[in-house]
């Protein structure tokens, strides 16, 4: 760092430009209003979407993502029966069904990410990240590092794909045996319908500019 | 328009912040700031080659292993596919030849051509080639769909001897290669497609905006 922190606070013209994270060109973003969207000049890139208090309905959200994916892992997920014989299986059952095979242990764990741990981690991110933004308060330490974090997870958090993997594997089945969907087929099912809300809602500009402590913050400095 | 590296900054990729070149590290999101990653298509290729690498076996090994009183067969991807397609579900069929070869074989075509775009010129607009990486770096996850209904079958259908479903080896190359061309994707900094056109001289009026410019004459030197 050049200068001395304490100089820099007040007085960083770079704090209002934004480059736009695809297309690399610079331009200053005016604070857009609840509902409005700024689109990169350049490539459209979407830089900012801010919602009327988004922060509250993402951790509203968030919680409910997490609660559903705990419940939605334990419970049992489906249950075939065939000729007098039965096996329900929960998702961590799914995910780990590779794990009879050393070689494919590996994938096993990978799979319990993609379909439970990662969407759940990043509920957690989201609500650790926002709670003291919404109200009003300093963000908590590492809020910045969780958040980076949460956004790095984005593309491996694969609720929805395993979905429409459960519908095909459904179809595939029906032949086989009788199915039975078990409770935590429904939550499952609310859980894909809300991680791409809880996504949809977060303007990442917003939370970035809450969290640099360099820039004016609206209400406080 | 003007890119941060045009103007001798530097743009972070996460938050869009932007910073004197000196910066290492955005003081915002904590994320490695590079203007241009080096061997940035090197990195691309190695990706794509292993992902390629991992396709073969996939498409070769059985997928799925099923068992049954009277038989026991063996199903690579494509096999898999046409059986459902005569067992009456074409659709299913569709879905699964759509996402287990047509998207990882479009990937790397578009991959390949975005890499090749950047070293040799192409004859798309960058705007149209940015457009093609958002696709690529959606739909990549959808191809893990084979990958899950291997898991939720060998999960669910184990009826001791009746009807046992194992998962076969290509599970594990396909569900690499999925990895891999993410990587790939990912590793494809879309910043290079806008620099080869930036280098080509700019068409007239393309440069209506002016508040970059002014803004960042004080804070460069």
């Amino acid at each position: 760092m050049p200068d001395s922190p304490a100089r820099q606070i007040r007085s960083d013209p770079l704090a209002d430009l934004i480059a736009c994270p695809r297309c690399d060109a610079v331009q200053r973003v005016a604070d857009p209003g609840p509902g409005e969207r700024v689109l990169c000049l350049r490539c459209d890139h979407v830089l900012a979407a801010p919602r009327q208090s988004a922060g509250k309905q993402i951790i509203g959200v968030s919680l409910a993502v997490l609660i559903l994916a705990i419940t939605a892992t334990t419970l049992p997920f489906l249950r075939i029966s065939r000729a007098g014989l039965a096996h329900d299986s929960s998702i961590l059952d799914a995910a780990l069904a590779f794990s009879a095979s050393p070689l494919l242990m590996g994938l096993s764990l990978l799979l319990a990410a993609l379909i439970v741990f990662i969407p759940a981690l990043r509920a957690a991110l989201s609500i650790y990240v926002l709670w003291p933004l919404v109200r009003d308060r300093a963000p908590w330490p590492f809020a910045a590092t969780a958040f980076r974090l949460s956004e790095a997870l984005r593309p491996w958090s694969m609720a929805e794909v395993f979905a429409i993997g459960c519908a095909v594997a459904l179809i595939k089945v029906t032949d086989l045996a009788r199915v039975e969907f078990g409770l935590a087929f429904w939550i499952f099912a609310c859980l894909v319908i809300l991680v791409p809300v809880q996504d949809g809602l977060t303007c990442r500009h917003s939370v970035w500019k809450s969290l640099d402590p360099r820039a004016t913050r609206g209400a406080g400095a | 328009m003007r890119s941060a590296r045009d103007m001798g900054l530097v743009g972070c990729t996460r938050c869009g912040r932007v910073w004197p070149p000196e910066q290492a590290v955005c003081d915002r999101c904590g994320h490695h700031l590079q203007s241009r990653p080096r061997h940035a298509l090197q990195t691309v290729w190695a990706w794509w080659v292993l992902g390629l690498i991992c396709y073969l076996p996939a498409n070769i090994y059985p997928m799925l292993i099923t068992r049954t009183l009277a038989s026991s067969s063996e199903n690579t991807i494509i096999g898999g596919a046409l059986e459902l397609a005569r067992h009456g579900n074409p659709g299913i069929a569709l879905v699964i030849l759509l996402a287990s070869v047509g998207i990882p074989v479009a990937k790397f075509v578009v991959i390949a051509a975005l890499a090749l775009g950047v070293r040799h010129g192409s004859r798309m607009t960058p705007a149209r080639r940015q457009q093609l990486h958002e696709i690529v770096e959606y739909i990549g996850r959808w191809s893990m769909i084979d990958v899950f209904v291997v898991a939720i079958l060998s999960a669910l259908v184990q009826l001791g001897a009746v009807v046992a479903i194992r998962p076969g080896p290509a599970s594990l190359y396909f569900a690499l290669s999925v990895i891999f061309t993410m990587f790939a994707a990912m590793a494809f900094d879309s910043r290079l497609i806008w620099d080869a056109e930036a280098r080509q001289p700019a068409a007239p009026g393309e440069n209506p905006d002016g508040p970059p410019h002014d803004a960042l004459k004080d804070p460069v030197t």
